[in-house]
C-alpha cells in the first residue's frame, strides 16, 4: 500500500500575523513557517502504518514556495521515503486549482491512500482533500482518528459529533487527519540524517485557473477593552447591572 | 507565548539545513517534554530518567560519536543540541554532557573493542547511565594530586579511593574512574554494583537540583584486569574528555541566556511601572541590550570554535576561553533577567532564577572561571601560573 501525505507549509500558529501592504497576503518577515498541524498528524500516522507493515511507502507532496524543501526534508527525518514539491508560481491559489495541480501529481504517484489534515491552519478552507477525492473519483473519509489495515481497503474511524463511526474505506482513497490520530514524533539525529539522502523532486507545479479570487485580507477588530467594576461583595450590584442593562445577559 | 531565541546576527543561516534541523527537533522536544515538568524537578531535587531515555531516542546522547549507535553529527551540531538541552535546564545539558562526552567519549576514545560493544549502544540509546570520576574531595582544579590509587594484583585491580561532585553518580551504570597506577593516571570501568564500590548522593544544593550528584567511594574495590582503559594514557586523557564536555558547555550557557532574555524581554514589553512599560525606561533598555549583546558575541564564538573543532584545529585554550567567556555571560543574563523580573523573579513561574541558581555550578565545574583565565594566561605569555613550576 503507497501513500502519499499531502503536506501544506503555513505560518506556525504562534507567530504573530501581520498584513503585507497590499492586503492580499501576509508579511512573512519574521514568520516561522511549519507543516501545517493536522497534515503533520497525517504523515505520523502514514509513517505508523508503515512501521507496522501496512504501507510499503510514504511519500510526502508539497504544493509551495521553493522554502518548502525544508519542511519536505523534516517530513523525510521523520519516516517519509521521499518528496515531491510543486513549485508554487502565483500569489493566491484557490482550492479549486490547488486541488488540479496535486491531482495531476497524484495521477503519476498512483497512490493507494491519499492522506491530507482536515484543514491547512493558513487559510481553514478545508476544501482540498474533498476535491482531490472528487478529482480522482478515489473513496473518502473526512476527520478520521484511528486507521487500521483491513481486506480490500482500511478500516477507520471518524469522529463524528458526540460518537464515533468506524467505517471500512476501499483504496484507493483520500483521508482526512484530526487531531487524537496521532501524536507527530521530533525528527531523531538519525532520520535528520537519512533524510540528507532521501529523494526529493522539484518541479512547477500545474493546475488550472482559479475558480474563486481572493479581495482583501483584514486583521479582526481589536477586542474592547475590559473594566473592573469594582472589588470584592461590594462589586456584585454593580456587575448585576452592568450584566443586564448593558450586556443584555441576564 | 512560544519561545523564540534571540538570533539577532542571522546566525542561523550560517548553519547547515541539517543542524537547523537538529536544533528544531530537540528546541521542540525540549518544549513539549521538559519545560512542563522541570521547575517540579528542580524543586523536588530529582532527575526524570524518562528523559535520559527519550533523549536516547532522539540520538542526542554522544551524538558527536561515530559508530556503535551514536548519531556522528558535526560539532556543530552536538554544540546545538547542548545549547536546547540548557535552554530547558542546565542540570539536563549537564546530564548529556557527563553521558556523551565525559562517559560515552572516553570509551570510545581509550576503551577496547569489547568495552565499546559492550557499552556505547546502551549509552546512545540512553539505557545504560555513565558517569565520570575524576574531581576528588581534595583534589578540584589540580586533578593530578589524586590520591585514588588502582593497585594491580594478580587477575586484576583494587581501587581505593572517593571523588566528589560526580554528575549521575548513584544513577550510572557504569563509572570511568581516573586513578593513579604505577604507570601514571589512568582510566577504569567500574560498573554499578561492584563490591567495595558506593555512590552516595550530596544533598542541600540549591543549584542544579534536577540533576543528580554523587561522592562515589572505592573501599578495595577489585576490579577485573579487563576494566583498565587500554588507550588512556595519563591525565591528559582525562583532560581530553574534558575539553569535549567544555565545548558543550559554550554552547549551553547561550541556551541558558537566551531562556532568560526571551523572558526578560517580553517582561519588559508587558509589566507596567509608573503607567508604562518597564522596557520604556533606559536602564531596563541597557540590560536587555547588554544581554542581547553578549548573547550575540557569544554565538558566533561557540560557532567558529565548532567549525575549528570540525577542521580538528580547535586548540584546547580556544575552548578554554569559550566556556569562560560564554557562562560568565550566562550567568550575568540571568542574574540581570532575575533583577528586571522584579519579585516574579524569584519564583519558579519564571526560569531566570532557576538558570541564575544553575550557572553558579557552571561557572564552578569543568574548570572554574579563574582557572581557565590561567589557562588562556599560560598560552598567551608563556608562563605557567598554575602550579609551583
Amino acid at each position: 500500500m503507497k501513500i502519499v501525505v499531502c503536506a501544506k507549509r503555513v505560518p506556525d500558529s504562534a507567530a504573530k500575523i501581520r498584513l503585507a501592504a497590499d492586503g492580499k497576503g501576509i508579511d512573512p518577515q519574521g514568520v516561522e513557517q511549519v507543516i501545517s498541524p493536522y497534515d503533520e498528524i497525517a504523515l505520523e500516522c502514514a509513517v505508523q502504518l508503515k512501521e507496522a507493515g501496512t504501507a510499503t511507502s510514504v511519500t510526502v507532496l508539497s504544493l509551495g514556495p521553493k522554502e518548502s524543501t525544508k519542511d519536505l526534508r523534516k517530513a523525510m527525518a521523520m519516516g517519509a521515503d521521499d518528496a515531491v514539491l510543486l513549485i508554487e508560481d502565483r500569489p493566491f491559489r484557490d482550492p479549486t486549482a490547488t486541488s488540479e495541480a496535486l491531482i495531476e501529481a497524484l495521477r503519476e504517484l498512483q497512490p493507494d491512500v491519499v492522506f491530507c489534515g482536515w484543514k491547512a491552519i493558513d487559510d481553514d478552507s478545508s476544501a482540498v482533500a474533498g476535491l482531490i477525492a472528487a478529482g480522482l473519483d478515489y473513496a473518502y473519509a473526512s476527520f478520521v482518528v484511528k486507521v487500521e489495515g483491513a481486506d480490500g481497503g482500511l478500516r477507520v474511524s471518524r469522529e463524528v459529533e458526540g460518537r464515533e463511526e468506524v467505517v471500512m474505506v476501499p483504496t484507493p482513497c483520500v483521508l482526512t487527519a484530526q487531531r487524537g490520530l496521532a501524536e507527530p514524533r521530533f525528527a531523531s539525529l538519525r532520520g535528520i540524517m537519512q533524510a540528507k539522502k532521501k529523494p526529493l523532486i522539484e518541479k512547477p507545479a500545474g493546475g488550472g485557473e482559479n475558480a474563486s479570487e481572493l479581495v482583501s485580507l483584514t486583521e479582526p477588530p481589536a477586542r474592547a477593552e475590559g473594566r473592573i467594576v469594582g472589588e470584592g461583595a461590594a462589586a456584585v450590584p454593580e456587575l448585576i447591572r452592568v450584566l443586564r442593562d448593558e450586556a443584555g445577559l441576564l | 507565548m512560544a519561545y523564540a531565541a534571540l538570533d539577532f546576527y542571522d546566525v542561523n543561516e550560517l548553519l547547515t539545513e541539517e543542524e537547523q534541523m537538529v536544533r528544531d527537533s530537540v528546541r521542540g522536544w525540549v518544549e513539549e517534554r521538559v519545560m512542563p515538568t522541570i521547575a517540579q524537578q528542580f524543586t523536588a531535587g530529582t532527575f526524570d530518567l524518562k528523559l535520559a531515555k527519550e533523549a536516547g531516542e532522539l540520538g542526542l546522547l554522544g551524538a558527536h560519536l561515530e559508530g556503535y549507535g551514536c548519531a556522528g553529527m558535526g560539532q556543530v551540531a552536538y554544540g546545538l543540541i547542548c545549547q536546547e538541552l540548557e535552554r530547558g535546564d542546565s542540570g539536563l545539558r549537564s546530564f548529556a554532557s557527563v553521558q556523551g562526552s565525559l562517559a560515552m567519549y572516553p570509551i570510545h576514545a581509550f576503551g577496547s573493542e569489547e568495552q565499546k560493544q559492550k557499552w556505547l549502544p546502551p549509552m546512545a540509546a540512553g539505557e545504560a547511565i555513565g558517569c565520570f570520576g575524576l574531581t576528588e574531595p581534595d583534589f578540584g582544579s589540580d586533578p593530578g594530586g589524586m590520591i585514588t590509587t588502582a593497585k594491580p594484583v594478580p587477575g586484576g585491580w583494587v581501587l581505593n579511593g572517593a571523588k566528589m561532585w560526580i554528575t549521575n553518580g548513584s544513577i550510572a551504570d557504569i563509572a570511568v574512574v581516573w586513578a593513579k597506577t604505577p604507570d601514571g593516571i589512568r582510566g577504569f570501568l567500574v560498573e554499578k554494583g561492584t563490591p567495595g564500590y558506593t555512590a552516595p548522593d550530596i544533598h542541600g544544593k540549591w543549584s542544579l537540583r534536577a540533576s543528580i550528584t554523587s561522592e562515589l567511594v572505592f573501599d578495595d574495590c577489585k576490579l577485573p584486569e579487563d576494566a583498565i582503559l587500554p588507550g588512556s594514557t595519563g591525565l591528559k586523557s582525562a583532560l581530553m574528555c574534558l575539553s569535549s564536555a567544555r565545548y558543550g558547555i559554550a554552547w549551553g550557557a547561550i541556551g541558558a541566556a537566551q531562556a532568560c532574555y526571551s523572558e526578560a524581554l517580553e517582561h519588559a514589553q508587558t509589566r507596567i511601572v509608573y503607567g508604562k512599560p518597564i522596557g520604556k525606561f533606559q536602564m531596563v533598555q541597557n540590560k536587555l541590550v547588554t544581554m542581547a549583546n553578549e548573547i550575540t558575541k557569544a554565538q558566533l564564538l561557540a560557532l567558529r570554535l565548532g567549525r575549528l573543532k570540525e577542521a580538528g584545529k580547535a586548540h584546547h585554550t580556544q575552548i578554554s576561553l569559550a566556556k569562560r567567556n560564554n557562562v560568565h555571560m550566562a550567568l550575568d543574563a540571568a542574574r540581570n533577567a532575575r533583577d528586571m523580573l522584579g519579585a516574579s523573579g524569584i519564583t519558579d513561574e519564571y526560569v531566570s532564577g532557576r538558570h541564575m541558581a544553575n550557572l553558579e555550578s557552571v561557572i564552578t565545574y569543568e574548570g572554574t572561571h579563574d582557572i581557565h583565565m590561567l589557562i588562556v594566561g599560560m598560552e598567551l605569555t608563556g608562563l605557567n601560573a598554575l602550579g609551583n613550576d
